[in-house]
Order: structure tokens, then C-alpha cells, then sequence
């Protein structure tokens, strides 16, 4: 029988830690247990930690820890995955891929438990083609906050709370996605460096659909917002064999983890980030057709560089993650623009486009734009420049993803996640006494 | 709860009018606060501080009713707070400089100062303690002041109570260890609020505003300790060591 040890915790950005008492997890008869017996600060399901804020952590409250439960099966004939919770992508990759099978939205890391998953609602590179996670997920099997068990399908509406819910539903014990096949275990990749931040955005727009997996990355220093246009699509067998690839549904991870010069060395500062910024920049060709890349230098690159978070010091970092509508955007030139402004270094600066949302409630992405930058703690003015930001984001309907807020107002989340009370409505019928929380939950009154 | 970048959302003020308290609630991004409670006597300061602050725009500011001395209350009244919501710091501003003359001649006043600045204090935070480890996060913050640092002939009953509180939140501090809970510790020096006003200023005084900024910023690096103003931290370890015959003819 495990034991709750109280234990400091903190999202990946490192700010704000809380303790809670920690329990791993298992049997879905202990998780019952727990909830039915937990004390008034609740209990809360604790993934890999990937969550850049306060999502995953819960001041005072029993924390279960879900990474001790990882079995998880395929089922290549109808293709589908049923995995423990606390499976992680990255072991389920390990399984699969060898396989023929790919997961069919991938976070930019691979270290997140399919739990995370559904209750962040990932989206990939593919969002604008095959949208978010949620959407490829068949079945959910949740302890909810009576502590009783239900098997939940996509007829119901709490199968669609619990996608995107934050773990504020209950705890998912285990789920089924579907899986895609695949021919290899490489990625065709097309790159595209452009010029300036018009040129990157009209390219996104028109070339989009061309590919499965697009992204770009952003130079946040320089003033003109030129970038990397990356497009992909999984290789498939003729075209490993033209490039001489032996083994190439073969799939080790581990690699490639020396590769990625990903990360700006040693603590960050301005300078050492403009130098990555420019180097990161002229590392990649004008334009590059057909390239073979292994799965994990395309999807996560920076998986393969060990503890990369502390690199911002003890104060931590956050990632500033929105989302606005086509009609709006220019928003995205004027935050790069502001963050440039009050000298916010940020070497990970991420554009792409949203195809459109699903149907659960709190689900983040909805059809235009999203911009994510890792923005150390520690600058002065962050906090009033990113209020200001959120007040334009939220005036033309765009909204933060709370896998990564760890600052927004309560008053800005409900503005911007308009259909929160029907959200609301549902989970109160399956935990009616709120005894799911944590201190986002807290933090913008959920 | 704190965002990330160290700014509260709610704040508990035991001694609601306390100058240094409010500047230091000023002091604090205003539209991040959620919920601001003035915990003091009730009176028209105490009505008064609570329309300022509301005048500030600040949202959610309530007086409750609270006195050092009743500390039967202590338990009752902060439990009420937190059990409304999370609490991120409390700021343990109550307190009484007292006469020293008076004092040594009515050895009942003296009982009075100890039992605000001392008792009080010991019974108030160790509430407060019990309810931010409870919660697993916030700071409890302390106002000591340097007066507790050496014992002074002219106002050694005061400083004795802070010599008295600063010990007692050490040792508190040092019983939150990974709790999440933590103590700051604030020594202020001459600072110009009414407490002060009847009195020559002494070398260094600083303004209730230059403390709070003090302890922002403290707050945000999750200091334990602070001086206001920062310097006299070295000033005061100098007095510390100075042999009593010379300590005695500094002038008071
Ligand atoms: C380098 C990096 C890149 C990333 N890239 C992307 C990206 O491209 N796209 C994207 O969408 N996200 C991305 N993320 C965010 C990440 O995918 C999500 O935060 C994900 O939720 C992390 O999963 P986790 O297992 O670590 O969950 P945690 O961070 O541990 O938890 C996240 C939330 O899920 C809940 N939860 C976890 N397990 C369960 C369960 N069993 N039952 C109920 N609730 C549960 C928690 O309570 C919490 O609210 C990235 C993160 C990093 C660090
Ligand atoms: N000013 C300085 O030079 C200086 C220097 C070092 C340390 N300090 C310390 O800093 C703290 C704040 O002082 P300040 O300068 O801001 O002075 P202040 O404005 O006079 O504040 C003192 C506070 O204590 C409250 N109080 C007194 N007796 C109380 C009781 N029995 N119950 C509840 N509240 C009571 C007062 O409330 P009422 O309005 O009801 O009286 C007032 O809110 C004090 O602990 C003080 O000792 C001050």
C-alpha cells in the first residue's frame, strides 16, 4: 500500500511550487479510496508534470501520482491503443511505431501520459487536418467524485467534459484512441526560411493543407519576425529506400538525444538568446525538399536534452500560449512585437494555424492562429504587458491554453472560455461536491 | 493563489490600519487581488482603510472584526478567513510602541504592550501557521522591527516584545520547512507613521511606502529575512557587537 509523503510540486516552468500530499497510484479501487476519503483540500490526477503552470500541482491536497500505472495494449486490427492513464507516449511509441502505428496528434514532447493527454486535450502539428486528441479518443473509463467508476463514450457529455477538463472531471484510469498506420519510422520534411513575419503567415495559410504535420518557428529578436517554415509527412517505404535507410521502421528515441542544439547553453540571458535566435536561423537552407528525419528530431526535439527547464534559473519560466481568429491576425505581429519590446528572450516561439475546435467545452483550440513563447519569470513588466496582451486576445475572441497559463485573471478565463458554465453544469453532476481541484482550479475560480 | 510570477490574489491583514500594511497592499499589483481582508478593531480607521482601498479599485476588500488581546478569538476568526478561500499572505501588522516611562511606572501598561505585541502575536501566528500548512502554500509575513535587535534603555519594554516576536517567527519559519508555508521576517527601522509621529527621527527613517517595497519585492524572491532600509541589516550587526559601555552613550 502506498503512502502519501508530502512533496513539494510545480508544473514544468517551475514557478510557484506547493506541496501536497502524494500517493501513487495503484488500483482504481485505491484511486475510489482516496477520493471517497480525501480530506476538504480534494484530490487531484498528477501526469509526467508537462503542464507548464499550476495545473498539475494542489496545495494541501492528495495529489495521485498516475505514472505507476502504464499498461497499455494495441490492437492492430481495428487500430487502437487501450492504455492505462498513466502510460506514457513516449513507451507507447516504443511499442507501436516498430509496428507500423503512430499516435495521431503529438504534443511537441513525448514525455506526457495519455491521462494528460485527454485532460489538456493536446493538439500537434496536424491540428489544422486531424484536430486535437480528444478527437481520436473512443472510450474514457473515470473515477469520478463519488469515487464511483463509468465507462464514457463520445454520446456523452461527460466523455466531452473530461476532454480538455483538467483532471476537475476525475480521475481516468484508463482510455482507447485510435491509432494511424504508418510506413516508417521517418518524416519527410520540407523546410522554408522566410523573411519576415508576413511572408511565414501567408505561407501557412496557403500551404497548410498540402501536409500532414506543419509548424514554424519564429526568431523572436529580430524585428522583422522571420523564421522556419518545417512541413512533413510520414515517409513511406519507396522513399526510405531511395534515400539508402536500412530498418526503417526501427525506432530509438534515445539516439538522437545528443543531436537537437535545440537549446541555447547554460543559463539564459538576452544575449545568449539572440545569438540562438540568429544561429537557429541560418542553420536552416533557404528552402529544402524531401528531408528524412527520425520522429523524434521532428516532433521533440527537445526530449532529447536532458532537465532543458532549468536553463531559466530558480525564479522558472512560462510559456505564453493563444489562440485568435483568422480575422485577427495581426495580433500575433503586435505580441511578438511587445514581448520584443519589453526584451522578453525567448529562443522557442511557435506559429501555426488551428484547424477548427471540437465539441468539448474547455478544449483550447478553435480555426486561426496560435503562438506559443517560453518567457523567463524573472523580467520586469511581464506580468502587466502579458494582462495587456490577454485583454486584446480576449476582445477579438481568442483565449491562453490553460496546459500552459500559470498567470491569466479568473476574469479573463471566463471571458474567453464562453461555454465554462455549460461546462460547469456537467461536472457537477459528476463531482458535485468539487472534491477534484487544484490551483489553477483555484487560481482562476473554475 | 500566486500566479507565476509571484503576484497574490488574496491577502489577510491582522491590524487593518496599520500604515505599513496598507502601503504594502498598494504596493502589490492591484488587479491580480481577489480578496483583501482588514482584520482589526472596529472604528472609523478601520472603515477607513477598507474605503481606501476600495477607492483604489481594489476588488473584494472586507473589514473583520479582530482584537490581539482576545486571543480566545484568534482561532474562530482565521479560520473563517481561510475556509472562504486560499489565503496567499497574511500580514501580521498589529502591534503597540507604548511609553516607556509610563511603562516602567505602571508595570500594567507594560503587561498591555506585551500582550499585543507578544501574545498576540504568538497566538494570531500560530493560527495562521496551522492554516497555510494546511493549504500547503503562502507566507506569513512578521513585523519585527530592529528596536528587537539589542535591548535600549529607552524603549526596552517594546523591544523586548519584538525581540520576543522576531524569535518566535524563526522558529516558526524553521517549523514550515516543506510544508510550503513560509515566514518573512520584516525589521523596520524609524519608519514615519503614526505610531512614530510624536518622536524625533531617527538616522536612516524611511516612509511606510519604502517598506512595502521592500516587502514585495522579499515576497517575490521568498526572502526570510529583510531590513528596512536594506542597509541597516549592517548597522544593526555593528550595534549588536558594540561593547555595552559605548552602546550606552549612543545617543537614543
Ligand atoms: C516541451 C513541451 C512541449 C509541449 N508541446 C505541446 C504541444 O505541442 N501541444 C500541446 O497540446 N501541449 C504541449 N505541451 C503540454 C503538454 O502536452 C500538456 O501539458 C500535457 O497535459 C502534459 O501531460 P502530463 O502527463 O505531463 O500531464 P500533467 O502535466 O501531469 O497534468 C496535466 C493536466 O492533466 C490532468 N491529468 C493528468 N493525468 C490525469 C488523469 N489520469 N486523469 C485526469 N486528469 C489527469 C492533471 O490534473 C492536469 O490538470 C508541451 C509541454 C512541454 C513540456
Ligand atoms: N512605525 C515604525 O517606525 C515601526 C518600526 C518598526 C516596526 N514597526 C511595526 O510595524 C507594525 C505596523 O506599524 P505601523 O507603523 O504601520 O503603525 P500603525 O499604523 O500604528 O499600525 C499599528 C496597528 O496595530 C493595530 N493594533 C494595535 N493594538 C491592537 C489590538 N489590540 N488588536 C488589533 N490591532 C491592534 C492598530 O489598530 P488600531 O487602528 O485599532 O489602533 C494598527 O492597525 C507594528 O507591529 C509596529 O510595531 C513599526
Amino acid at each position: 500500500m502506498s503512502e502519501a509523503v508530502a512533496t513539494q510540486l510545480s508544473g514544468w516552468g517551475r514557478t510557484t511550487p506547493t506541496v501536497a500530499q502524494l500517493v501513487e497510484a495503484n488500483s482504481p479501487s485505491q484511486i475510489a479510496n482516496l477520493i471517497t476519503q480525501s480530506s476538504s483540500r480534494g484530490v487531484l490526477a498528477r501526469g509526467l508534470g508537462r503542464s507548464y503552470g499550476d495545473a498539475a500541482q494542489s496545495g494541501g491536497a492528495t495529489v495521485v501520482d498516475m505514472t505507476t500505472m502504464t499498461d497499455f495494449s494495441l490492437n492492430p486490427e481495428n487500430m487502437s491503443v487501450t492504455a492505462d492513464a498513466g502510460a506514457s507516449i513516449d513507451n507507447i511509441l516504443r511499442e507501436i511505431v516498430p509496428r507500423g502505428f503512430f499516435v495521431p496528434v503529438s504534443a511537441g514532447t513525448r514525455i506526457i501520459t495519455v491521462g494528460g493527454a485527454i485532460a489538456a486535450d493536446i493538439h500537434g502539428k496536424n491540428h489544422h487536418r486531424d484536430g486535437s486528441f480528444g478527437a481520436h479518443v473512443t472510450e474514457i473509463v473515470i473515477i469520478n467524485g463519488r469515487g464511483e467508476q463509468l465507462t464514457l463514450a463520445p454520446e456523452n457529455p461527460q466523455f466531452w467534459a473530461t476532454i480538455g477538463g483538467m483532471g476537475l472531471t476525475g480521475i481516468i484510469t484508463s482510455a482507447t484512441f485510435t491509432v494511424i498506420p504508418i510506413q516508417s519510422s521517418y518524416i519527410s520534411v520540407d523546410t522554408e526560411r522566410l523573411k519576415d513575419l508576413e511572408s511565414i503567415m501567408s505561407s501557412l495559410l496557403e500551404r497548410d493543407h498540402e501536409y500532414r504535420y506543419t509548424v514554424a518557428w519564429i526568431d523572436s529578436v529580430s524585428p522583422s519576425g522571420r523564421g522556419v517554415i518545417t512541413r512533413g509527412d510520414h515517409a513511406t517505404i519507396a522513399q526510405c529506400d531511395s534515400e539508402g535507410i536500412k530498418n526503417p521502421e526501427s525506432y530509438d528515441p534515445k539516439k538522437i538525444a545528443s543531436a537537437p542544439g535545440l537549446v541555447p547553453p547554460g543559463l539564459l540571458n538576452k544575449l545568449s538568446v539572440r545569438a540562438f535566435n540568429e544561429g537557429w536561423y541560418r542553420k536552416h537552407p533557404r528552402s529544402r525538399i524531401g528531408e528524412l528525419q527520425r520522429i523524434g528530431a521532428f516532433f521533440h526535439p527537445l526530449d532529447g536534452v536532458h532537465d532543458w527547464n532549468r536553463i531559466y534559473g530558480p525564479r522558472g519560466f512560462l510559456q505564453y500560449q493563444f489562440q485568435v481568429p483568422d480575422s485577427a491576425s495581426d495580433l500575433i505581429g503586435v505580441v511578438l512585437n511587445k514581448l520584443r519590446e519589453i526584451g522578453a528572450p525567448s529562443f522557442l516561439t511557435v506559429l501555426k494555424r488551428f484547424g477548427p475546435g471540437n465539441q468539448a467545452p474547455l478544449s483550447f483550440p478553435q480555426s486561426g492562429w496560435t503562438l506559443a513563447a517560453d518567457l523567463p519569470a524573472g523580467i520586469s513588466e511581464l506580468g502587466r504587458t502579458l494582462d495587456q496582451l490577454d485583454e486584446l486576445i480576449s476582445a477579438v475572441g481568442g483565449r491562453l491554453y490553460l496546459a500552459k497559463d500559470s498567470r491569466q485573471s479568473p476574469a479573463n478565463f471566463a471571458r474567453t472560455y464562453p461555454r465554462l458554465d455549460e461546462w460547469r453544469g456537467i461536472r457537477d453532476t459528476m463531482d458535485p461536491n468539487h472534491v477534484f481541484a487544484s490551483d489553477l482550479s483555484r487560481r482562476l475560480e473554475i | 493563489m500566486l500566479d507565476a510570477l509571484g503576484e497574490p490574489q488574496s491577502v489577510l491583514v491582522l491590524g487593518g490600519t496599520s500604515e505599513i500594511a496598507l502601503a504594502t497592499i498598494k504596493e502589490m499589483p492591484r488587479h491580480r487581488l481577489r480578496r483583501v481582508l482588514l482584520a482589526g478593531r472596529p472604528s472609523e480607521s478601520l472603515d477607513a482603510a477598507v474605503a481606501q482601498l476600495k477607492a483604489l479599485n481594489i476588488a473584494g476588500v472586507e473589514p473583520i472584526e479582530f482584537d490581539a488581546k482576545n486571543t480566545d478569538t484568534h482561532g474562530a476568526i482565521i479560520d473563517a478567513a481561510f475556509d472562504a478561500s486560499d489565503i496567499d499572505v497574511v500580514i501580521l501588522a498589529f502591534g503597540v510602541l507604548g511609553d516607556q516611562m509610563t511603562a516602567e511606572e505602571d508595570p500594567s501598561h507594560a503587561v498591555e504592550i506585551a500582550t499585543v505585541n507578544y501574545t498576540g502575536s504568538v497566538s494570531a501566528g500560530l493560527h495562521v501557521a496551522r492554516r497555510l500548512k494546511n493549504q500547503g502554500h503562502g507566507t506569513l509575513v512578521v513585523l519585527s522591527s530592529v528596536a528587537g535587535d539589542r535591548a535600549r534603555r529607552s524603549n526596552f519594554v517594546y523591544g523586548s516584545t519584538k525581540a520576543g516576536l522576531d524569535a518566535f517567527a524563526q522558529g516558526l519559519d524553521a517549523s514550515l520547512e516543506k510544508t510550503g508555508a513560509h515566514v518573512l521576517i520584516v525589521r523596520p527601522g524609524f519608519v514615519r507613521t503614526r505610531m512614530t509621529s510624536h518622536l524625533p527621527e531617527a538616522p536612516m527613517t524611511t516612509n511606510p511606502e519604502d517598506v512595502a517595497k521592500i516587502i514585495v519585492t522579499a515576497l517575490k524572491k521568498g526572502k526570510s529575512t529583510v531590513y528596512a532600509p536594506g542597509p541597516l541589516r549592517f548597522v544593526m550587526a555593528g550595534l549588536k557587537t558594540l561593547p555595552k559601555p559605548l552602546f550606552r552613550k549612543l545617543p537614543s
